[in-house]
C-alpha cells in the first residue's frame, strides 16, 4: 500500500499540470482563431503566435 | 464605404498599451492562407507598426502602432492596396466582444470541474471496488480536499443565479441545483469526518461538470451570434462634415453637431442628422428609414431624415434636430418601450423548474418523514432524503434545453441564419401570426433592372464600363446585371462623374453618357426616378428602368408559411400601390400601407391583445419598434442597424426561405426539448423510488447521471438542418 503514497500525488500533480496548461492556452488566446491556425501551417515563413 | 475622412478614423482607434494605439478592421474577403499573409505583410511593412494579426475566424485584422508614428488611414489604405476591402470596427463593439468574460469564466469553471471530476472518480472507483478502513477514509479526505474548492469556484455561476432568483422571490433551475450541491457536499463532509461508508463528492462534482457543459455551449452560441451581428453592422459614420460660416469644413463627431449648423452630404453617403436642404438637389433613398420604395427628389427647403441615403448630388443641409429630438431617437424610445414586454417572457427551463423544484423538495421531505415513522434513526432518515435530492438533481434537465438549442442554432447557421439567443427559438416556436414589412423584407430593398436589358452586348459592355466608375446604387445594379449576363465591362480611361447627373466618357470620338434620363437625352415623358439612360454618340438614348424586386422564393416561402398555419399580414410604410402589388403577387389578403413606426407598433399591440403571438419580419429603422415589440422577430442582414439590434434572428442570404426554415426548426427544437423533458422525468420516476427506498449509492448516482445526460444530448443531436 505504500505505493499509493507516491502514486496518488503523482496522479494529482499530472492532472493539475494538465489543468494549468489548459488555462494557460486559453489565457494566451490559442482558441481565439482556430480556423486561422489551420490555414497558417500552409505558409512557409516563420510565424510566431504573437509577432 | 470609402468616403471616410481620414481624421474620422481616429474615432475608431483605442489605446492598446501606454503609448500604443490599436485599430480593428473587418476584412470580409480573407479566405485563405495567402490572404492572411498578404494582408499581414502589407500592414507590417508600414513604419511604426508593432503588431498586425489577422483573426481568420472573425475575418478581423488587429493592428497596433506606436502612438503618433502613423495615421490609421495608412493602414486602411495598405489593406485596400493589397486588394481587400476593409472597414473599421467601432471601439465600443471591440470592447463588447474582444474576450467575453462570461464565456471565459464558464470555460474555466468547466475545466476545473472536469479535472476534479476525473480525479475524484479515480478515487471513488477504488472505494467502490472494495477499499475500506483507513484507505477509504484517506480517499474520502483527498476527495474532499479536491471537491470543496472546486464546488466553491465552479459552482459560483449557479449559486449566484439561484441567490438572485430567491431574493426576488422566484425560483429557477439553479435553485434545486444549488440546494442539491450544498446538501451533497455537507453530507459527504459529515461522512468523511465520521468515517462513514459513502461520500457523494464524485456525484456533486460530476453534476457540476455536466451542467457547466450545457452552460458553456449556450454561452459560446451567443458569442458566435454576437460576433456575426457585429460584423454585419454597417459603419454608420458617427460624425458629420460641418461647414463653418467662414467656408472651412471640419469633421465633427455627431454629438457635437448642434441644430443650425451647416452639414455637407456627398453623393452616396447617408444623411447624418435630421435637417433641411440649403443648397443642391438630389434624390433621396428613404427605403431603410421609412419603407418608402421610390427615391424622392429634394431641392432647397426639402426635409431630410438621418439615415437616408443621398443618391445623386452633393447637398448642403441645415441640421434641425439632433440627438434626443431626432427621428432616430423617437424610434429608439418606441423600441425601448416595446422591448419591456419581451423581458417578461419566462424561459421553458425556468417554467419547468417552477414545477420541478417543489415536487423534488416535497419528495425528499416525505422520505425523511417516512423513514422516521418507520422507526429509522434521524441520521438514516436524513441521509436517505439527501440521496433523493442528489439523484433527482436536474443533470439531464439542465442539459435538456441548451443541448437542443445549441444544436438548432448551429444547423440554422449552416443555412445562413444567426440566432441571437436560445429564448428566441422558444418564442419563435410559439408564434401563430406573421407580420411582414414590404420594402427590404419581402423585396430585396435594392434596385434591379426590369426584364431584359435593352442594350446590345457591345453597348452594355460600354455602359457597364461607365457604371464601374460610380458608387451610385443604380450604376452598381447595372454593373451587377451586366456581369450576371457574362459581359465584361469595357475598361474606360477618362470617365467624368457629374454629380446628380451621371457619367460621361469619350470613346473612339463618340461621347458616351449614362445617367439621369433627361440629362442623357431620353424622352422627358419617360422620366422616372428609378431609371438610367444610356446614350452613345448621336444615337437615341436608351432608357433602362429599375425596380425593387421581390426576394427570390418569396412566393414559395409565403406558401410554405401558410401551410405551417400562419396568418400572414403586411404592414408597410410605403405607398398603397406598391404594397397592394406585392400583396397580390404573394397572395396575402391582409395588408396596410403608409404606416408610421408608432402605427405599426399599435397594430402589433392590437394583435397581441387578441391573444396572438406575433412573429415580425422587417428591416427598416421604422420597423425597429415593431421588431422589438413582436413575440419574436427576424431581420435580413441588409437591415438598418436599429433593425438588426432589435431582431432575434438575422438571415444572411437573399432568399426568404430562411423564414419558414427558422420557424420549422424552432418548432422541431421545441418538440425535442419536450421529448428531453419527458425522458428526464422518466429517469426520475425510475430513480426516485430507488432513492426513497434507501438503495441509492454513489455508484448508482454516477451511472444514472451520466446515462441520462448522454441520452438527452444524443436526442438533441438528432435535430437535422431544415430543407
Amino acid at each position: 500500500m505504500t505505493t499509493i503514497g507516491f502514486l496518488l500525488p503523482i496522479a494529482l500533480l499530472l492532472g493539475l499540470g494538465g489543468l494549468a496548461a489548459f488555462l494557460w492556452t486559453m489565457r494566451s488566446g490559442q482558441y481565439d482563431d482556430l480556423d486561422g491556425a489551420a490555414q497558417r501551417i500552409l505558409t512557409d515563413e516563420e510565424d510566431g503566435p504573437e509577432s | 464605404m470609402a468616403t471616410l475622412a481620414p481624421s474620422n478614423l481616429d474615432l475608431f482607434t483605442a489605446e492598446a498599451a501606454p503609448g500604443e494605439r490599436r485599430i480593428d478592421l473587418h476584412v470580409p474577403a480573407i479566405h485563405c492562407a495567402g490572404c492572411i499573409r498578404k494582408v499581414e505583410g502589407a500592414v507590417r511593412s508600414l513604419p511604426g507598426i508593432t503588431k498586425a494579426r489577422v483573426n481568420f475566424t472573425t475575418r478581423r485584422l488587429t493592428a497596433e502602432w506606436a502612438d503618433g508614428s502613423l495615421d490609421p488611414g495608412a493602414i486602411l489604405a495598405a489593406v485596400e492596396a493589397a486588394g481587400f476591402e476593409a472597414r473599421p470596427f467601432a471601439p465600443a463593439d471591440v470592447a463588447a466582444q474582444g474576450s467575453d468574460p462570461a464565456s471565459r469564466r464558464l470555460i474555466k469553471a468547466m475545466a476545473v470541474a472536469g479535472f476534479a471530476a476525473m480525479n475524484i472518480m479515480l478515487l471513488s472507483v477504488s472505494v467502490w471496488s472494495g477499499a475500506d478502513g483507513a484507505t477509504r477514509d484517506l480517499f474520502h479526505l483527498i476527495s474532499a480536499a479536491i471537491a470543496l474548492p472546486t464546488i466553491a469556484y465552479s459552482g459560483m455561476p449557479f449559486f449566484s443565479s439561484a441567490w438572485g432568483a430567491l431574493r426576488q422571490g422566484r425560483t429557477n433551475m439553479d435553485v434545486p441545483i444549488s440546494i442539491g450541491l450544498v446538501l451533497a457536499t455537507a453530507l459527504s463532509l459529515y461522512e468523511t469526518f465520521t468515517r462513514g461508508h459513502e461520500a457523494w463528492f464524485d456525484a456533486a462534482v460530476m453534476l457540476l461538470f455536466f451542467l457547466l457543459l450545457g452552460r458553456v455551449a449556450d454561452s459560446l452560441m451567443r458569442d458566435r451570434a454576437r460576433a456575426g451581428v457585429a460584423a454585419l453592422l454597417k459603419q454608420s459614420a458617427p460624425g458629420a462634415l460641418v461647414r463653418a460660416p467662414s467656408g472651412d469644413t471640419e469633421w465633427r463627431p455627431i454629438e457635437s453637431v448642434a441644430p443650425g449648423m451647416t452639414v455637407l452630404v456627398a453623393a452616396g453617403e447617408r444623411v447624418p442628422v435630421d435637417g433641411l436642404v440649403l443648397e443642391g438637389g438630389s434624390a433621396i433613398d428613404r427605403s431603410l428609414v421609412t419603407g418608402e420604395s421610390l427615391p424622392e427628389a429634394v431641392g432647397p427647403g426639402g426635409q431630410l431624415l438621418a439615415g437616408t441615403l443621398n443618391l445623386d448630388g452633393p447637398l448642403a443641409m441645415k441640421a434641425t434636430a439632433v440627438g434626443e429630438a431626432s427621428f432616430l431617437a423617437q424610434v429608439v424610445r418606441l423600441m425601448e418601450d416595446a422591448e419591456q414586454g419581451r423581458a417578461r417572457y419566462t424561459r421553458i427551463a425556468d417554467r419547468a423548474a417552477r414545477l420541478y423544484a417543489p415536487v423534488v423538495h416535497l419528495a425528499a421531505l416525505f422520505t425523511a418523514i417516512g423513514w422516521l415513522i418507520a422507526g429509522a434513526g434521524l441520521y438514516q432518515a436524513l441521509v436517505t432524503a439527501i440521496a433523493v435530492l442528489i439523484i433527482t438533481c436536474p443533470c439531464a434537465l439542465g442539459l435538456a434545453v441548451p443541448a437542443v438549442q445549441v444544436r438548432a442554432a448551429s444547423v440554422l447557421m449552416k443555412r445562413g441564419l444567426l440566432v441571437k439567443d436560445g429564448s428566441a427559438l422558444e418564442r419563435l416556436a410559439e408564434c401563430d401570426t406573421l407580420i411582414f414589412d414590404k420594402t427590404g423584407t419581402l423585396t430585396l430593398g435594392r434596385p434591379t433592372p426590369v426584364g431584359v436589358l435593352p442594350l446590345s452586348d457591345a453597348d452594355l459592355a460600354l455602359a457597364a464600363g461607365l457604371a464601374a466608375k460610380s458608387r451610385h446604387p443604380l450604376s452598381r445594379a447595372l454593373l451587377a446585371a451586366a456581369r450576371a449576363q457574362g459581359i465584361t465591362p469595357t475598361p474606360l480611361a477618362e470617365v467624368t462623374e457629374h454629380p446628380g447627373l451621371g457619367l460621361e466618357a469619350q470613346v473612339n470620338g463618340e461621347r458616351l453618357r449614362l445617367g439621369r434620363p433627361d440629362w442623357a437625352g431620353a424622352d422627358a415623358a419617360d422620366t422616372h426616378l428609378l431609371a438610367l439612360a444610356f446614350r452613345k454618340g448621336g444615337q437615341p438614348a436608351v432608357l433602362i428602368p429599375f425596380e425593387d424586386p421581390l426576394r427570390p422564393d418569396a412566393a414559395a416561402a409565403i406558401a410554405r408559411l401558410k401551410r405551417d398555419g400562419f396568418e400572414i399580414r403586411i404592414l408597410s410604410g410605403d405607398r398603397e400601390a406598391p404594397v397592394r402589388h406585392a400583396a397580390q403577387a404573394l397572395g396575402i389578403a391582409h395588408w396596410d400601407a403608409g404606416l408610421a413606426p408608432a402605427d405599426k407598433l399599435a397594430a402589433i399591440e392590437a394583435l397581441k391583445a387578441e391573444g396572438h403571438k406575433v412573429l415580425v419580419v422587417g428591416d427598416g429603422l421604422n420597423d425597429a419598434p415593431m421588431l422589438a415589440g413582436g413575440h419574436a422577430s427576424i431581420a435580413p442582414s441588409s437591415a438598418s442597424d436599429a433593425g438588426q439590434t432589435a431582431a432575434d434572428m438575422l438571415f444572411l442570404n437573399d432568399s426568404l426561405m430562411a423564414v419558414p426554415q427558422a420557424v420549422e426548426t424552432a418548432r422541431r427544437a421545441d418538440s425535442h426539448v419536450r421529448q428531453n423533458f419527458v425522458m428526464a422525468i422518466g429517469y426520475n420516476i425510475l430513480a426516485v423510488p430507488i432513492a426513497m427506498a434507501g438503495f441509492a449509492t454513489p455508484l448508482i448516482a454516477a451511472v444514472a447521471m451520466s446515462l441520462s445526460s448522454l441520452i438527452v444530448v444524443g436526442n438533441a443531436l438528432r435535430l437535422k438542418a431544415p430543407k
